[in-house]
């Protein structure tokens, strides 16, 4: 550095600090510093990188002009789900995860990091209400995650090793978990029929080396698993625990799973109170009741409420710390790091914003939107719903029978600003509503696919000149 | 009193907000409401009637969750107010999280991802229209790979323990592709490199062997190539250690590893001092990760999400997670791993707006920037260093004499011999001062222990603050040792009382249990 490097990112660049704080520690240079390493392991160069943007309003022009190219859902139609979806965030919400105090903070102590270890609390405290259960850990990074070590703890807990997979899951998913456990766990599948889990095929299958039965509710197409009972009593009745995999948006209405004998039960919480970022905004939730088998063998942060010195001072501190790889490195459960607590802050205040009416709007709006839109395309003359089952925000559609694929469907539909859905088959969409999606968005969605339905047909028949293009169905 | 305003005393006169809030639960009052719902149109309603009353048998809730009922400035309020009950790193000097480089997170960052262009993004859309993330993506791997001198980089994981797990999963996948995944069932650690390393390598069915340094505090080479053996699978290091010592044999190490036919995977959570000095790969490295909300300056978040960065060597390459993001000509796309692939860590391309903080931070800095960076927490560090030394009670175990890179693990020892006092009580008494202040990861090898880590971000005037902070609180430890016990006095919160965390039958870990444990210190 011939000429002063002066950063406003870093003050001790100041040349004359720099020089006062050198001659303080009696450095000639700051070479002095790395006197440890070797002369061989020097990069010796600079790094080849861009040139930087030192001028914020370079780096500002340089930053959003790659942004600008990006076209978001907010300027197609989207009906994408599979693990992110669009669900509208207050303002509040984003209000509270910007403000510096919580965005800068990391691993404060319950004193000058009360208002996280509360905020916190809180968002345990407002899950445990909605799923019914007693214990919540602060958030671990995502639903993959979370499903991992709940079934990790299940192998634990009995030392068994089959895990009963009764539900269709994310592929990604899939992979996660499997090859997270796959040292302690062996994963079979139970194939569903109609879209939820087989109860007599789960029934044929346990026996008392199986460790759990895992449900995934709503399954990857969105169906809601309606005889849980049933399947937590034949699990129980050999000792093997029922983890439930969900997503919590739906149980302002629905039955949470631990009144229906789940003992775990995980799953993230995008949906509550996250933007998509593109897929980059996830939290895993575990919760379990208050029973020290399971709590001892979670290996998240757990906080809990203390009292102080003051009468009637909210305090909190760490639950049974002694848990975790942060108390005793490889002997601790798992391990425990840097995950997803701000957007466990931001579902605290989304839960406490929509507060218990709100969920029930919102879960009411969503099977009702859901149903509309299984109507909507299950009506158009080859296009089939995959199941029967009840569904929540995302159901499958088979378009084999309309001589379709479903990346053709695809493919023809993003030309019209329509993201139809994902592909998860030759022939099969996945398609998925939130509250964002309004009635006459689906009727626009039906009416291009009954188009290119129609198209297709009309190709089928050789009449490939003459057929008008449905612009109708457009609008 | 009249101008001129008097001199400032030598210690701030700092106190933390002290709201004295409720629980939110208590601050619940029926009926009120936060935010509305759009309701279901009546064409959607006549088309599928009550959907709710339609559920199958045992579906629909019965009772309704017991969530708080808030108008909207009420939970606005409740939340700020703790916010004001939280010392950010925007607010407070904070050196006092060693191990976790707590540097300035630029707020034009925060600007330029706050947009729907970002925040809109469904992950499974047209990667046509996506070009932009998916180019940040792109470019904020490559400049990492030129960084740590791997070959292929992916910013798939969510953190930094999550990227030491997928360190560990490929170095499993590698070996078990080879035919080695039964002969190799250990993986060696150092006392002083983070815990999840260990941990990790614990979860993944791997028999830990944790190395202590030397009587100087150096990794030592000795009892490392005394426990290799064909049934090594990796050794997991950090460099420079938790100590702020750089393993000057760290070559050594990797070759010795690699002699037995085991990987070596680099735990760089501590690369701050070193950037643009040495590299990942030029030490013979076959993995690293790094903690880019550590090094590349994103906004920790109350404890997340963090991003991991995991570079590896071409060799390991096929096994990294997935999905990919490729270029080909001027359009970038996405691929699924490979078959050797260890397949997703997480969901999609990771924690996105943290990958473009880091991407402008570092195009804020350049090659020039980053090494100024580096070269600037090292001298900060040791700076730092010979003013906590001059503290007297205070040490700093291991290399006597020498320089450290980017932190120090000091002791309280001698503090605490002469006074009683112990390091937590200490970090507790410096929080009144409007300081945050950590003691180290466990276990406490060095006793009494603390760890500074000032990185490039604070000034000459903001590192001398700090330590006048900690001499005045030894001196108090000494003088007046009841005000350190009784602390904090200037916090949110009083001396709080942990009896009851670890204890089954009274730990509170959601308001519904402590209803349930607790039923007259509720109201109805």
């Amino acid at each position: 550095m011939s000429e002063p490097f002066v950063h406003p990112y870093i003050p001790n660049t100041a040349p004359d600090v720099r020089a006062d704080m050198l001659a303080a520690v009696g450095a000639a240079s700051v070479e002095e510093f790395y006197a440890d390493v070797p002369a061989d392991l020097r990069l010796g160069r600079a790094l080849d990188l861009p040139e930087p943007l030192v001028a914020e309003q370079d780096l500002v022009r340089h930053v959003s002009g790659l942004l600008a190219r990006n076209v978001p859902t907010t300027e197609r139609l989207s009906f994408l789900g599979q693990g992110t979806y669009a669900h509208h965030v207050p303002a509040v919400v984003d209000e509270v995860i910007g403000r510096s105090e919580f965005l800068t903070a990391y691993a404060g102590e319950p004193y000058e990091d009360h208002g996280r270890f509360q905020a916190l609390w809180q968002y345990q405290s407002l899950m445990g209400e909605l799923l019914a259960m007693d214990v919540v850990n602060v958030p671990t990074y995502d639903g993959f995650q979370a499903t991992g070590t709940a079934l990790a703890m299940a192998g634990r807990m009995t030392g068994r090793r089959r895990v009963l997979v009764a539900s269709d899951v994310l592929p990604a998913k899939l992979s996660k978990v499997r090859d997270y456990v796959r040292v302690h766990l062996d994963l079979e599948a139970v194939t569903p029929v109609d879209g939820t889990a087989d109860v007599d095929g789960i029934a044929d299958r346990l026996g008392d080396d199986v460790a759990a039965v895992w449900i995934e509710t709503p399954s990857r197409t969105g169906a809601i698993e309606h005889r849980l009972q049933a399947i937590a009593d034949a699990a129980h009745a050999v000792g093997a625990i029922l983890v439930v995999g969900t997503d919590p948006v739906g149980y302002g209405v629905l039955t949470p799973p631990a009144e229906q004998g789940a003992d775990i039960v995980c799953g993230d919480i995008q949906s509550l109170g996250l933007h998509q970022w593109y897929g980059g905004a996830h939290g895993g939730f575990i919760a379990v009741h208050d029973d020290p088998r399971f709590v001892m063998e979670m290996p998240s942060r757990l906080f809990g409420l203390a009292t102080t010195d003051v009468p009637g001072e909210v305090g909190f501190g760490d639950v049974a710390y002694d848990r975790t790889s942060f108390a005793h490195r490889e002997e601790g459960k798992e391990w425990v790091g840097t995950a997803a607590a701000l957007w466990g802050i931001a579902a605290g205040v989304h839960l406490a914003l929509m507060g218990p009416q709100g969920m029930r709007d919102l879960g009411e709006v969503l099977l009702a939107r859901t149903a509309y839109a299984q109507r909507a395309l299950g009506a158009i003359p080859g296009i089939r719903l995959t199941d029967g089952a009840v569904h929540l925000r995302e159901f499958a559609i088979d378009v084999a029978g309309a001589g379709l694929t479903a990346s053709g469907v695809v493919d023809a539909l993003r030309a019209e600003g329509i993201e139809p859905g994902v592909v998860a088959g030759e022939h099969e969409l996945v398609v998925c509503v939130t509250e964002l999606t309004a009635q006459r968005d689906i009727d626009r969605l039906a009416a291009a696919v009954t188009g290119l339905v129609a198209a297709s047909a009309a190709e089928a028949a050789a009449t490939l000149d003459t057929v008008a293009t449905p612009e109708e169905h457009r609008a | 009193m009249s101008l001129p305003i008097a001199p400032k005393p030598a210690h701030r006169r700092f106190h933390q907000a002290r709201w004295d809030e409720p629980v939110i639960f208590e601050l619940s009052t029926p009926g009120e409401r936060g935010v509305l719902v759009t309701a279901v149109e009546p064409g959607v309603r006549d088309a599928v009637g009550d959907v709710v009353a339609s559920l199958p048998e045992g579906l629909a809730r019965r009772t309704p969750p017991a969530l708080p009922e808030m108008g909207q400035m009420r939970v606005l309020k409740h939340y700020l107010r703790l916010s004001q009950e939280n010392l950010g790193a925007d607010l407070n000097v904070d050196v006092g999280q060693g191990t976790c480089t707590m540097k300035y997170a630029p707020k034009v960052n925060e600007q330029l991802i706050t947009t729907p262009k970002l925040s809109a993004m469904h992950p499974l859309q047209d990667p046509a229209d996506a070009q932009g993330a998916l180019e940040i993506i792109w470019r904020t791997e490559r400049m990492l790979a030129e960084i740590s001198g791997m070959d292929e980089v992916s910013l798939h994981t969510q953190g930094g323990s999550a990227a030491i797990w997928a360190n560990i999963a490929m170095i499993r996948a590698y070996h078990e592709a080879n035919g080695e995944g039964a002969q190799r069932r250990e993986v060696i650690t150092t006392i002083f490199s983070h815990p999840s390393n260990a941990a990790a390598a614990k979860a993944a069915g791997y028999d830990v062997i944790t190395l202590h340094p030397d009587a100087d505090g150096y990794p030592d080479l000795a009892a490392l190539k005394r426990a290799l053996s064909p049934r090594t699978a990796a050794i997991m290091v950090t460099n420079p250690e938790d100590t702020g010592i750089y393993n000057p044999a760290i070559r050594e190490w990797v070759d010795a590893a690699h002699a037995v036919g085991a990987l070596a995977s680099y735990d760089q959570a501590n690369a701050n001092g070193i950037l643009g000095i040495t590299r990942a790969r030029d030490a013979g490295f076959d993995v690293c990760h790094f903690n880019v909300h550590k090094t590349f300056g994103t906004p920790h978040g109350s404890g997340g999400p963090g991003t991991g960065a995991n570079g590896v060597s071409a060799a390991l390459a096929p096994f990294l997670p997935g999905p990919r993001v490729v270029r080909d000509g001027d359009r970038y796309s996405v691929h699924e791993g490979g078959p050797q692939s260890i397949g997703a860590i997480g969901p999609c391309h990771g924690v996105v707006p943290n990958i473009v903080r880091a991407y402008a931070w570092m195009m804020a800095l350049g090659a020039e920037g980053l090494r100024a960076v580096a070269e600037t927490a090292v001298l900060n560090n040791n700076y730092l260093m010979k003013r906590i030394l001059e503290i007297p009670g205070a040490s700093a175990p291991y290399a006597t004499g020498r320089r450290r890179i980017e932190q120090v693990r000091y002791s309280w020892q001698e503090l605490f011999e002469e006074t009683g006092i112990s390091s937590e009580e200490i970090g507790i008494r410096a929080s009144d001062f409007g300081m945050h202040y950590w003691t180290s990861h466990h276990p406490y090898v060095v006793p009494q222990p603390f760890t500074l880590e000032p990185t490039e971000s604070y000034s000459k005037a903001e590192l001398d603050e700090y330590a006048d902070v900690l001499a005045e609180v030894a001196r108090e430890a000494r003088e007046t040792p009841e005000v350190v016990r009784t602390a904090p006095h200037s916090q949110s919160v009083h001396h709080t009382h942990h009896d009851d965390l670890d204890d089954p039958e009274r730990w509170a870990i959601t308001w519904r249990a402590y209803r349930r444990k607790y039923p007259d210190a509720v109201g109805a």
